[in-house]
């Protein structure tokens, strides 16, 4: 204590203490310091994100415009070579490429809907207050806080062809009972699609329900007065509403699902052939197994192309609406 | 509501009926219908436990059974044996050590820069913090070619600081706990300043303890993220004695293909922890989760 009176002294005090009624804040007052001090409270987190963010981005198109070959000591410059690779169609990393573009299209077209529908069901089911609540919401969020690893080891195991417990079930209620989930389309993307919906809903779920809970219920009461049935209360007030929320779900959900792994790593291995290879899968082993690093890097640019301008879309779309009511 | 409330106002009475606390037929439906599917819905995860405890042969039994019979702890004993070419326990160490230096690498830097972006003002904070959050943005996989790199000539490849130190700049803790401080009163380190406190006492007296459940959930969050991350461990490490277990699982899963005791017997413990944590800091996470929703 009587250090710290010592060092900064007592002018600045008595500066900031007698203040004029209605005029500057306090708060004013006390967001002035040296010049270097924010930069000192941020120089840590700084050195991660330049070293392991900032820079890894720069570096990474650096090493797109050549072919980097890790094991080997000679990375020769090829300009925009590896780019064109993935679009000249009969080369080598275009079918991989593009077969495994396919895959994570094909896993995002069906998740996606399904983790925006699925959840809001489910948060709308519970947005009002009633015994075992929360104890509902945690269960159905339980799934999310287990790694893709537990959960895809786990599916594995109820998946399996013969032994599964769901094929095990699905005979007892008299539908086929020889499904091969992990080696077989469509049955693997039926499969992956419902293992990452039954793995992440709750999230999403929880989501929306922290969002319907800022809806003033006020709204709901006049949109009642007005003679308005469930259904147009939904619509007219509920989705309106959620609109901030549903845009970030649909943005988070849709980057995860470009994003899928785990789960085709562990479950079908990418098979059966590369078909549910996806295309984070295809970068990382072209990247990291088979160190053809150049060829990785302008792929995962490519992939963040597509990203971006989803995302946009996405952004428009929300904004859109908003414009026009 | 106090039942004072109640008795004062016979049943069915008068229109100024306050909300019942009886519940409704509806309710009940409602509560019945949510407890059934949450039991399919868990049933996964039962099914997992349940199987653990079995012996090699009931695990692939048909019909599949819900009550192990004999009781096992075989799987346990055999994965958790020394001297294997899947250590678990080693891993379930490994993966404990990386996860809480990456949980405390985050709370430390991300609270540090989030102070001064949401209570100072000073040249370049909004190009800092605009930077910041647009990496949000950024799919990992961009990261990976370049980091692996990065970290090979740092000489961490195989090491667990190369899945400690790389992830732990979290734009996401930046941004959470920026709302956090944001929130607080503006006129908090007035006091403080008459007392002559410089801006790092301020934080370390008056900000920090008020951020403490802060913290805790965005350390949660972290020690989560790094405890279950997949992609890059896989990658980076490769011998089994420095692997955590998610990389582990599928080595596993690759050594033991059909050995599904085992592999639950790995699931389980992969998992303990972070249900765990789950069961008792459950309104934490959850509460973490929806206000990084909301705000974002």
């Amino acid at each position: 204590m009587t250090t710290l009176r010592e060092r900064e002294g007592g002018a600045p005090a008595r500066k900031g203490a007698p203040r004029p009624s209605g005029t500057a804040s306090p708060s004013r007052e006390i967001r002035k310091q040296a010049a270097a001090t924010p930069w000192l409270f941020l120089a840590p987190y700084l050195v991660l994100f330049i070293a392991f963010v900032l820079v890894p981005i720069v570096f990474g198109a650096w090493i797109s415009l050549h072919t980097w070959d890790y094991t080997r000591p000679l990375k020769p410059f090829v300009g925009l070579e590896n780019y064109a690779e993935l679009f000249r169609s009969g080369s080598g990393q275009f079918t991989n490429f593009w077969g495994s573009v396919r895959a994570t299209g094909i896993f995002t077209l069906f998740s996606v809907p399904l983790l925006l529908t699925i959840p809001l069901a489910v948060a709308l089911l519970m947005a009002k207050k009633f015994p075992g609540r929360n104890f509902f919401r945690a269960i159905y969020f339980a799934p999310y806080v287990l790694g893709v690893a537990v959960v895809a080891v786990m599916w594995r195991y109820l998946l399996d062809n013969n032994i599964g417990l769901v094929n095990y079930y699905l005979g007892l209620i008299g539908l086929p009972d020889d499904i091969a989930w992990t080696t077989s389309t469509p049955a693997a993307w039926v499969a992956l699609v419902g293992v990452t919906v039954w793995w992440t809903l709750g999230f999403n779920a929880v989501i929306y329900l922290a969002g319907l809970q800022d809806i003033p219920s006020e709204l709901y009461e006049a949109a009642r007065m007005d003679g308005a049935s469930p259904w147009q209360q939904f619509v007219n007030v509920t989705l309106p509403g959620l609109r901030p929320v549903l845009s970030f779900v649909t943005l988070t959900t849709l980057i995860a699902s470009v994003n899928m792994f785990g789960q085709s790593y562990l479950i079908t291995q990418g098979g059966p052939g590369r078909e549910t290879r996806t295309a984070i899968y295809q970068i990382a082993d072209t990247g990291l197994r088979n160190f053809q690093m150049g060829s990785a890097a302008a792929m995962s640019y490519v992939l963040t192309l597509f990203l971006i301008c989803l995302s946009l879309v996405v952004f428009w779309l929300f904004r859109e609406r908003k414009d026009a009511r | 509501m106090s039942s004072s409330v109640e008795t004062r106002t016979p049943r069915g009475a008068g229109p100024a009926e306050k909300p019942q606390r009886r519940l409704q037929p509806r309710t009940v439906l409602k509560i019945v219908l949510l407890a059934l599917v949450a039991l399919i819905f868990v049933s996964p995860l039962i099914f997992m436990i349940v199987t653990s405890f079995k012996t090699r042969s009931e695990a692939t039994a048909i019909p599949p059974s819900w009550i192990p019979n004999p009781f096992s702890l075989d799987a346990y004993k055999e994965i958790l044996a020394p001297g294997t070419n899947t250590p678990v326990l080693r891993w379930f160490a490994n993966s404990m050590l990386a996860a809480i230096i990456h949980s405390a690498l985050v709370v430390v830097t991300a609270s540090l820069a989030a102070y001064p972006l949401a209570r100072m003002n000073f040249r370049g904070k909004k190009i800092v913090f605009a930077v910041i959050v647009a990496t949000l943005l950024v799919p990992p996989v961009i990261l990976v070619i370049p980091n692996y790199l990065l970290v090979s000539e740092l000489g961490w490849l195989n090491s667990l600081i190369a899945i400690i130190v790389p992830t732990a700049a979290s734009a996401f803790g930046v941004f959470f706990m920026r709302q956090f401080f944001i929130s607080l009163p503006d006129d908090l380190e007035e006091a403080a300043r008459i007392d002559g406190a410089n801006r790092f006492q301020m934080f370390t007296r008056i900000i920090l303890p008020l951020a403490k459940p802060a913290m805790a959930t965005l350390a949660l969050l972290a020690f989560l993220g790094n405890w279950n991350d997949f992609l890059w461990p896989v990658y980076v490490l490769f011998t089994p004695e420095v692997q955590t277990l998610p990389p582990g699982l599928s080595t596993l899963q690759s050594a033991n293909a059909v050995r599904y005791d085992l592999l639950m017997a790995g699931a389980v413990i992969a998992s303990l922890p972070v249900l765990a944590l789950f069961v008792f800091l459950q309104r934490f996470i959850i509460e973490g989760v929806s206000r990084s929703g909301v705000k974002g």
